[in-house]
């Protein structure tokens, strides 16, 4: 297993981290058991994300994946976000090893859960709009 | 990746992954790749100076063990040896009706996947625990063995966290009881005194890279008078007992790293022990951070940590940016997502196991080593704290991790 140059520049800067304290949506997913969990904080003007910020615990995807969904759903529109794929958060990180997939569906769902919490604050329900974002199961990575 | 900090020596803490050879074994391998480089079953002059070789390398290795130059097999290496022994003990007791393994819950993979294809194949296989402290109950050991019961094979030191088990002490048991008994020793071999006969030990896996020697060439010990089954059939080498032709140039390596290793054996655990017991005061200083295993009974080169809120992977790939090598656990991390077996194993839940570090040292370490990562990890480990969600919650009490103690 090797991690593409990307990816370990984004590990070792990753951009936009810490907290809004103000945030407009919060989310969190993943599970302390499974060895990786993510935290994304949302400030919404408009319908535009002006900023993000994310915490995460887990291994070097984790934290490179977090740093690249943050930025790739920055100055862009809810819905635009909303588009954000696993898929493309590893295109632009020019890959990732087969067991590190599951590093970029939690990027992805992070972000649909800072959108989700979003949609609540303002009395909206998410569901019909973000979809449902699976728990994450103790058990689902083979523990 | 480029090493982007100012220093480029490399530190290497990751003895007990592999070890570099060193250069007297490197000089000593060097003729048998071009000048002696015959067949050792070939019968002229180039071939008989290559059978000469590996003859002379099993006398030294048999003397650095206590056993007969009889009993030394060459394999290629700890993996295939632990294969051999266990499967074959296993295959031969069957034929006695005897089908019960016992083992430990923190072998090496080689031990336990071997194990489990064996309780797939009819055999039944009790699992010891190794206790908060990493280490096997003899007396444990003496109240598993049935009947039936085929081998005790439990590991001389564990490979993630360096604990040494006792070894005479469930060697005399089995003896005493007649079951015969393996011994996984290719973390322990020239960092602990190791005598087959005093410690009653039946059948013993070693490799050479654990010690400065080659990788790809190991030894099955096995004691006179067993006759274990084959695992690789073929030619006659290694009398009719294990086909292939020899890999003469790594057997003569593999004496040379041996015979050195326990030549100055005292020596680099008094050097290594100090080392280790500095880096382990030192790394302890971090909060919410633990020592794996016990303190004292371990390799005089090994300390594991745990550190609660952050993941190993992370720590690893921060340390290499700085240079130095280390891993988390055994080296298959990268295959799998699972925590280690063995932090499981001593009673660690799966948040806190996620988060181990392994540091390993050999002759070629020095205090400058132990400086650099005291120096490096407190910071790193600081820096990924302060983005992690778990870390935040743990800091607010809102988590309080339970460690099994048993």
């Amino acid at each position: 297993m090797a991690y593409s140059e990307k990816v370990m520049e984004h590990f070792a800067n990753p951009r936009n981290v810490g907290e809004i304290p103000d945030a407009d949506g919060v989310g969190e997913v993943g599970n302390p058991k499974c060895g990786d969990i993510m935290r994304m904080y949302i400030k919404v003007t408009g319908n535009v994300i002006s900023d993000v910020k994310f915490k995460t615990f887990g291994c070097g995807a984790a934290i490179a994946t977090s740093s690249m969904a943050t930025e790739m759903v920055k100055g862009k529109t809810i819905e635009e976000a909303l588009k954000l794929t696993n898929k493309a958060v590893m295109e632009a990180l020019d890959g990732l090893p087969a067991v590190k997939v599951h590093c970029s569906v939690l990027a992805e769902q992070a972000i649909k859960s800072a959108v989700s919490d979003y949609y609540r604050k303002r009395g909206i329900d998410p569901t019909p709009i973000v979809g449902e974002i699976p728990e994450c199961e103790e058990g689902a990575c083979s523990l | 990746m480029e090493n982007k900090t100012a220093s480029p020596a490399v530190v290497y803490a990751d003895n007990a992954a592999t070890t570099p050879v060193s250069p007297a074994v490197f000089h000593a391998m060097e003729p048998y790749f071009t000048q002696y480089y015959g067949n050792p079953s070939s019968i002229y002059s180039v071939g008989r100076q290559a059978k000469k070789a590996l003859e002379s390398s099993r006398e030294t290795i048999a003397a650095c063990l206590g056993a007969q130059p009889s009993e030394i097999f060459f394999t290629s290496g700890g993996s295939e040896s632990d294969n051999w022994a266990i499967r074959g003990a296993a295959l031969k007791m069957a034929q006695k009706g005897k089908k019960h393994i016992i083992t430990s819950r923190f072998e090496h993979h080689a031990v336990l996947h071997t194990c489990q294809a064996l309780e797939k194949e009819g055999f039944s296989v009790t699992y010891l625990d190794v206790h908060s402290d990493g280490i096997v109950r003899p007396e444990e050991v003496r109240s598993a063995i049935r009947e039936d019961t085929a081998l005790v094979t439990i590991m001389y030191a564990n490979n993630e966290i360096g604990t040494l088990q006792p070894i005479e002490e469930i060697g005399r048991i089995c003896r005493e009881k007649g079951v015969w008994f393996h011994t996984d020793a290719v973390q322990a071999v020239t960092h602990v005194p190791i005598d087959v006969k005093a410690q009653c030990i039946d059948f013993l896996s070693l490799s050479a890279h654990k010690f400065h020697g080659p990788k790809g060439v190991g030894v099955l010990y096995c004691r006179q008078g067993i006759v274990l089954p084959n695992l690789i059939h073929g030619g006659a080498q290694e009398r009719n007992r294990r086909a292939g032709t020899e890999n003469v140039a790594g057997i003569v390596g593999m004496a040379a790293a041996l015979q050195e290793g326990c030549r100055t054996m005292e020596e680099r655990r008094l050097r290594l022990t100090a080392m280790r017991d500095r880096l382990i005061q030192g790394i302890l200083q971090i909060p919410r951070s633990r020592l794996n295993g016990d303190p004292v009974k371990r390799l005089p080169g090994n300390a594991s940590f745990c550190f609660e809120g952050v993941e190993g992977e992370s720590v690893l790939l921060m340390l290499d940016m700085q240079g130095i090598c280390a891993s988390s656990g055994s080296a298959c991390t990268s295959g799998s997502l699972d925590p280690s077996h063995v932090l499981l194993a001593i009673g660690l839940p799966h948040e806190i196991a996620h988060g181990s570090l392994r540091l390993s040292f050999s002759d070629q370490n020095t205090e400058e080593d132990i400086d650099r990562i005291l120096e490096v990890l407190p910071p790193l480990i600081q820096r990924l704290r302060a983005m992690s969600p778990l870390w935040e919650r743990i800091e607010n009490g809102q988590i309080a991790y339970t460690v099994r103690e048993f």
